[in-house]
């Protein structure tokens, strides 16, 4: 056990402002002050003890190589942090978080740097802890289907050690190189979590170091042991509640059967019609991505498909499952699809073909990057059936501001990922696309939707919680954030859209001294 | 105890909930939160209750949004009412607790009462996608929202689903619901030994044949494995899983494509008025064990045969008898989690229905209680040594 961790109640004695992420302009370029948080002797005690800990080369202080930490994969975020730390276990991440509490120092933790809302974007205060060493899978329990890992280990390699038989689920496109860790703090999702699920779904058990240095269990291989479920609270919560150092996952059998196609429609509206016809009649396909016309063109340089430039929309279906039940009901998708309209059904015959589909759906991000030097991605979710009238205020917002918006979506679930086409060079450019893209957000809140589906709010999406949030919400919120770690020294500044205290909590019931002393009871 | 003098409020809205709840913690009372009062006695006996708060009032349907599969509705609903609403499209909300009458949709939150769809679409945390509830400061607060797919803000939806109303009351929820499965059918694989029957639910769990629920039952010194399959060709599927398991031993199967009855059956077994159902937090490998538990003591299981997560029901038993044989259980299975549910409240008194835990996961709960609920005003005493 804990024996020289301070309880909660010494670290409550610790409240302090949170700290400020630097403002979103601050110029990339310049080192943050020395000393800006503690005197320079108190950082480099600091320091010394991390060095102590994880050896002298896991901790980073140089510009030029920190340059490597100043952004996850939201670019158009940038901080250098004061120093990087790679601990290679879960004994090192608890010894460095101790020492940071103890200096009153906050940190950011950062898995592969992939996420896209500058969740793991460092403070310039603070310390990065990267998590890139912990790469371990601890065990591989098929008969219980259960894997147990490092946060570190990417995606991908979960599905690997199960396979062939088994798989997990969760599926975010940056799969190959995504770790764990990362995606149990944003709750990632992926194309097939319409009818798998996200990572919520999928995380039974935690070893979770919390920002005191304490380290607890939660969950386990089992469901429903008693207690909260602080499982369900962690995972998703981007990083601010403590560091996951060991998951627990769940994994399943691999589906028998798998069809996969593609069909082309005149107008997105069509397509979209298409989808709700299908989800209409009972199908859950295993994924449903919906392309429009730029981002079809823009990926067709990239993937090569020979997908039609000219249709408005196109369509991936993919049903798994039984094979019976998946012969029955492929036949059903074409028929529902071509009396929507479909002018082209393309069945892939074989996996080739299958992975060329999904190669065209996949390459729309990096592919955008050919067709417009920048762009924003965007993450907002509605409900399916607003989807006509969205994409109508998507293209009059387009119009507007005279900028290109490419449309990528999953559509079985409703999350769009807009990407707005502008060029920084351009005077002024940049401001409009993310003025045009915070509409977007707006419009898919309004419809009923959410500001983020899948890429977290980080940085990125903060300013917009309160479109969604109220402030008894935001309020609520900020009790489970205290609860696990009442200084604020995890990802300070992230996920809540102005700095908050976490105060003295009143306490419980505390039994009075007449009481205790036998002179008087409590009713 | 406070028994006769308990006040009884059913408010008409949330705001009423709200006032109800922040003046009652005010006056440094113990408050109750009641639905329909199927499981009002699981848990420690509370010991410090002046008023009862009943989602009485609050049993409104507000949304059913047919094409998005999505609804909102009030705590009150009883989940029954629910189903024969969404049943009208041909939706479902995917959870099937033990069918008891008014069992309501804020009490299976609260509780976290799950049934044998758990296998296919997991518990209701898994299927709430957004929450209402009123805090002891007589805020009304939501998380989540109301479309299926949503990372923004701190999912206490997860957080509020199991907590026994020990953190507020939960007022309002969005449910994600599923299609109704077209046709069902099921193949039944019996056994008169555990050892058969854990190799069954194993192979099936294992077989990449997509199965709506898999169940194991004991009862009456014997068993069986249930896989239940749905869709356009659900019995084809069964004759596949019965194929797939054709060269297990011990095992005799057939298929039932008239299959409702069998599983609400099966959900019964989950509960027991007048004896003693404990939850056990099984896992696969620890079937045959837990089946053997049962057997040897005449004990009815109805359990996941994915998860192993399990109900074990014993005959009526007198008090001293009853906690003897829940720590023989628990000393048995252990470190598996075994939760008493139903039981006489003397029972519930003596032993801690929820088990032992782990001295730095309470402290965390312990906070998290404090945060919420920093007088202890709601459902004092109920988690019992949890927090």
């Amino acid at each position: 056990m804990d024996g020289g961790v301070e309880g909660p109640r010494e670290a409550e004695g610790a409240v302090r402002e949170a700290p400020q992420a630097a403002p979103l302009g601050a110029a990339p370029d310049e080192r943050p002050p020395q000393g800006a948080a503690a005197p320079r002797s108190e950082a480099d005690r600091v320091l010394e003890r991390l060095r102590a800990t994880c050896g002298d080369e896991n901790v980073i202080v140089h510009e030029h190589q920190l340059r490597t930490y100043q952004s996850d994969g939201l670019l158009q975020y940038k901080v250098l942090p004061r120093a990087a730390v790679l601990p290679g276990s879960a004994d090192e991440v608890r010894a460095v978080v101790r020492a940071l509490h103890e200096r009153e120092v906050p940190w950011v933790a950062r898995g592969a740097g992939s996420g896209l809302s500058g969740g793991a974007l460092p403070i310039p205060e603070g310390v990065l802890i990267v998590l890139t060493r912990l790469r371990r899978i601890i065990e591989v329990d098929l008969p219980n289907q259960r894997v147990v890992c490092e946060p570190g280990v990417s995606n991908v390699a979960i599905s690997e050690a199960v396979g062939p038989t088994h798989f997990y689920p969760p599926d975010p496109s940056s799969q190959i190189v995504c770790s764990i860790g990362g995606n149990v703090a944003e709750n990632s999702g992926g194309a097939h979590c319409f009818k798998y699920g996200f990572t919520t779904n999928y995380v039974t058990g935690l070893e979770v170091v919390l920002s005191h240095g304490e380290l607890v269990q939660l969950g386990g291989a089992e469901l429903d042991r008693p207690g909260y479920d602080l499982v369900g609270a962690f995972v998703g919560s981007e990083g601010t509640l403590g560091i996951a150092t060991k998951i627990t996952l769940r994994v399943i059998p691999k589906p028998e059967a798998l069809r996969t196609l593609v069909a082309f429609f005149e107008t997105t509206t069509h397509a979209g019609q298409a989808v709700s016809d299908i989800v209409g009649s009972g199908i859950v396909p295993g994924a449903i991505e919906m392309m429009d016309q730029l981002s079809i063109q823009a990926s067709e340089q990239m993937a090569h498909a020979g997908f039609p430039l000219d249709v408005g929309a196109a369509l991936l279906v993919e049903l798994d499952g039984s094979e019976a039940e998946c012969e029955a009901r492929f036949d059903e998708v074409q028929e529902i699809c071509i009396d929507n309209g479909a002018g082209e059904v393309r069945v892939a015959r074989d996996d080739l073909e299958r992975e060329v589909m999904w190669k065209m759906r996949k390459a729309a991000f990096p592919a955008m990057g050919r067709i417009s030097p920048h762009y924003y991605v965007q993450d907002s979710v509605i409900p399916r059936t607003r989807l006509p009238e969205v994409l109508d205020r998507i293209e009059e917002l387009r119009r507007e501001y005279g900028l290109r918006v490419a449309n990528v979506f999953h559509a079985g679930d409703g999350n769009l990922h807009p990407l707005v086409c502008y060029d920084a060079r351009t005077e002024g450019e940049a401001e409009r696309a993310e003025e045009l893209a915070g509409k977007i957000v707006v419009a898919c809140v309004e419809a009923g939707g959410s500001i983020t589906g899948e890429h977290g709010v980080g940085v990125d999406k903060k300013g917009y919680m309160p479109k969604m949030f109220g402030e008894p919400d935001l309020a609520a919120f900020q009790k489970l954030r205290c609860a696990f770690d009442p200084a604020q020294r995890a990802n300070p500044g992230k996920v809540m859209p102005t700095p908050r205290l976490c105060g003295e909590v009143p306490g419980p019931y505390r039994r009075h001294p007449l009481e205790v002393a036998g002179l008087a009871e409590r009713f | 105890m406070t028994g006769t003098t308990v006040r009884i409020q059913t408010p008409a809205s949330s705001e009423e909930a709200a006032g109800a709840l922040a003046s009652a913690a005010a006056d440094g009372l113990g408050v109750r939160f009641q639905g329909g009062g199927t499981k009002f006695s699981w848990g420690r006996p509370v010991s410090d209750c002046d008023l009862v708060i009943s989602t009485g009032g609050l049993d409104r349907i507000v949304e059913h949004n047919v094409g998005d599969l999505t609804a909102v509705v009030e705590a009150g609903v009883p989940l029954a009412r629910a189903q024969e609403a969404f049943a009208g499209e041909g939706q479902m909300l995917a959870l099937d607790p033990p069918e008891v009458d008014g069992a309501t949709v804020g009490g299976i939150v609260a509780t976290g009462d799950s049934g044998p769809l758990r296998h296919r679409f997991g518990a209701i945390r898994d299927l709430v996608i957004g929450i209402k509830v009123a805090l002891a400061d007589g805020s009304v607060v939501r998380a989540g929202g109301k479309v299926i797919k949503n990372v923004a803000g701190y999912d206490l939806a997860k957080l509020f689903s199991g907590s026994f109303g020990t953190l507020g009351m939960i007022l309002e929820l969005a449910l994600r619901l599923h299609p109704s499965p077209f046709r069902t059918s099921t193949a039944i694989l019996r056994a008169p030994e555990p050892k058969a029957l854990a190799r069954g639910a194993m192979a099936l769990s294992h077989a990449r044949i997509e199965q709506l629920a898999l169940d194991v039952v004991w009862t009456g010194g014997a068993g069986a494995v249930m896989a239940r399959f749905g869709g356009a060709r659900a019995r084809e599927q069964a004759e596949a899983a019965l194929a797939a398991t054709r060269d297990l031993r011990g095992l005799s199967g057939e298929i039932e494509d008239d299959d409702g009855d069998l599983w609400r059956d099966q959900r019964a077994r989950q509960r027991s008025p007048d004896g003693l159902v404990v939850r056990i937090s099984g896992v696969q490998s620890r079937l045959e064990d837990i089946l053997g538990a049962a057997a040897r003591r005449d004990a009815t299981v109805a359990g996941r045969g994915g998860s192993g997560l399990c109900w074990l029901a014993l005959e009526e038993l007198d008090c001293p008898d009853a906690v003897a044989a829940v720590e023989e259980l628990r000393l048995e299975l252990q470190p598996l989690a075994c939760v008493v549910l139903d039981a006489p409240e003397a029972v519930r008194a003596e032993l801690d229905p929820w088990g032992p835990i782990d001295p730095a996961t309470r402290g965390l709960m312990q906070r998290v209680k404090e945060r919420f609920d920093p007088q202890g005003s709601c459902n004092p005493g109920i988690l019992g040594g949890l927090v």
